[in-house]
């Protein structure tokens, strides 16, 4: 009797591997189908003049570089005005702030935010920075709206990188003499700065596919030049092949195709750069 | 004169009283243990020494903690942990380098002279006896260590610091017997030039090292006296059952 459910349980246990494998396969194999399609379509498109030409309705002279600079030159904004408020708050939250009810439900409502649809955002720039502001739709109201996406992203992670921070290591500081800040800046905040570069990974990599609320708040779809400044008006790369997809020439789909194929390399390299950098990180930490 | 002196402290960890009425004095340079069993307050007098239970949300702390007959309490938190170091249970070295971690404290005061900083983690290493296996590979990460070497180093750290006070939480209970001999032997080199209290469970460890010893139960301490005695000749009923394992 024993021996029998002890072989049922080791086939039950070979079975599971098997149907979890089929399923990640069904997976893995759906994005192969998807990939293989766009870069068949799009890769002979590829060239240095679909990088350097400006959109046009001829979809065989268009080009992404006004798509490309814009979506660039928007990263570059959202980073820099999410990352200080985001890691700045985390820290704030988790190192200096009081554990009461107020707290409790300051977390909750920010991890709520995270999960909140994007095109809210896009409304509440519309009215706050486009219209109340009058930013108009510019390069810095977008920065803004995307800031406000991913902030939550990045405070959540933080405070989670932060928590991690065994108390032993703050302890050991504390126990020398250091201030707060001098433990918060000298050991806390080095060792959970692997985490906080994931929540970094992870923020950017929201902010670079983002298209609907960058469409509320006003971004173009044709823009023929390149912004200049903050103030200027401005497109992006997954508008401009929102745009393509709609059309109802052939061409313009090869376009699409070639444009995705762009954006994630776009998205690899980021990511890329981040992990290699946090990998970095966690060999000097851990050992 | 006492280094370190207590006067009725009392503790609280919310509405548990941790400490009931301990008056204490510890001599300079000397070795004191405080032993009883778990949850007696051992560890949370220890800590009441340098303010680590200040960390704590809900504590209350009455009476009076002296250091050099100054109140602890009308002194800069900062300086009074500068003057009173602490060593931990488990090795807790920051993850950085050998180096990194003796210069540490040296670095938090201000210290920028690099040769004054590498003259001072020598010294600091020296000692705590672990110059000769580090000397070298200063540079390596300290987790690389052993757990032995990582306790040394930690002594280290806070030697660096210039302490007069080492308190000592069970500093040798996560390390293997030989490991535990050294820092031993090293406690009794420091109680030449420091004054150390040392928290343990390790009945032998107290007999070994200290001049003098201290029995805690329930918050409460029961004995104190020369350490020969505690062992031999216990006045308290209790202590006798303690030092000789019949319970604890």
């Amino acid at each position: 009797m024993r021996r029998y459910s002890y072989t049922r349980a080791k086939l039950t246990d070979r079975a599971f591997k098997y149907v979890a494998l089929s399923f990640t396969a069904f997976a893995l194999g759906v994005l192969v189908v998807l990939l293989i399609d766009i870069f068949s379509k799009g890769i002979a498109r590829i060239n240095w003049d679909f990088f350097r030409n400006l959109p046009s309705r001829h979809a065989e002279k268009s080009g992404i570089m006004t798509a490309l600079a814009g979506m660039l030159s928007l990263l570059f904004f959202t980073i820099i005005i999410a990352l200080p408020i985001g890691i700045l708050a985390g820290i704030y939250l988790q190192e200096y702030g009081k554990k009461n009810r107020l707290a409790k439900l300051i977390e909750i409502n920010i991890s709520n935010l995270a999960g909140v649809p994007s095109v809210i955002y896009g409304i509440l720039g519309l009215t706050l920075f486009v219209r109340i502001l009058k930013l108009g739709n510019s390069l810095i109201a977008g920065a803004l709206t995307l800031g406000l996406l991913i902030l939550p992203i990045i405070i959540v992670t933080t405070r989670e990188a932060i928590r991690a921070v065994p108390d032993s290591l703050r302890e050991a500081s504390y126990g020398m003499g250091a201030t707060k800040w001098q433990t918060t800046s000298k050991v806390v905040f080095p060792f959970a700065l692997g985490g906080i570069l994931t929540g970094i990974i992870l923020a950017v990599s929201r902010a670079i596919g983002e298209t609907a609320p960058l469409l509320v708040i006003g971004a173009l779809v044709y823009v023929p030049f390149i912004p200049e400044g903050p103030r200027d008006q401005f497109t992006t790369l997954p508008i401009q092949i929102f745009n393509w997809t709609t059309r109802p020439q052939a061409a313009f789909i090869v376009n699409a195709a070639a444009g995705i194929i762009v954006l994630l390399l776009i998205t690899f390299l980021l990511n890329g750069i981040a992990i290699y950098i946090r990998n970095k990180w966690y060999k000097k930490i851990r050992y | 004169m006492f280094k370190l002196e207590t006067r009725n402290a009392n503790l609280w960890y919310g509405e548990k009283q941790a400490l009931k009425n301990i008056s204490i004095g510890i001599e300079p340079n000397s070795v004191t243990s405080f032993i009883g069993p778990s949850g007696c307050g051992k560890s949370t007098l220890l800590r009441c020494f340098n303010r680590m239970n200040d960390l704590i949300e809900n504590t209350k702390i009455k009476g009076e903690f002296l250091l050099d007959n100054t109140d602890i309490y009308d002194m800069d938190v900062y300086e009074l942990r500068k003057k009173v170091g602490m060593v931990f249970q488990k090795p807790n070295p920051f993850p950085k380098s050998i180096f990194e971690n003796v210069a540490y404290g040296l670095r938090i005061v201000g210290g920028k002279d690099r040769n004054e900083i590498k003259d001072k983690v020598e010294l600091s290493l020296k000692n705590a006896a672990l110059w000769d296996e580090v000397n070298g590979i200063l540079n390596k990460p300290a987790l690389s260590l052993s757990g032995g070497q990582q306790q040394r180093l930690c002594i280290a750290r806070t030697l660096a610091i210039e302490p007069t006070v080492v308190l000592m939480d069970e500093p040798a209970s996560a390390l293997d017997p030989i490991s535990t001999s050294k820092i031993e032997d090293l406690i009794y080199e420091l109680k030449q030039k420091f004054t150390i209290v040392i928290v343990t469970h390790n009945m032998q460890q107290a007999a070994r090292i200290s001049n003098k010893t201290a029995f805690f139960y329930l918050g409460e301490l029961i004995e104190f006296d020369n350490t020969d005695k505690m062992f031999t000749n216990p006045q308290n009923e209790r202590t006798q059952n303690y030092v000789t394992g019949r319970f604890g």
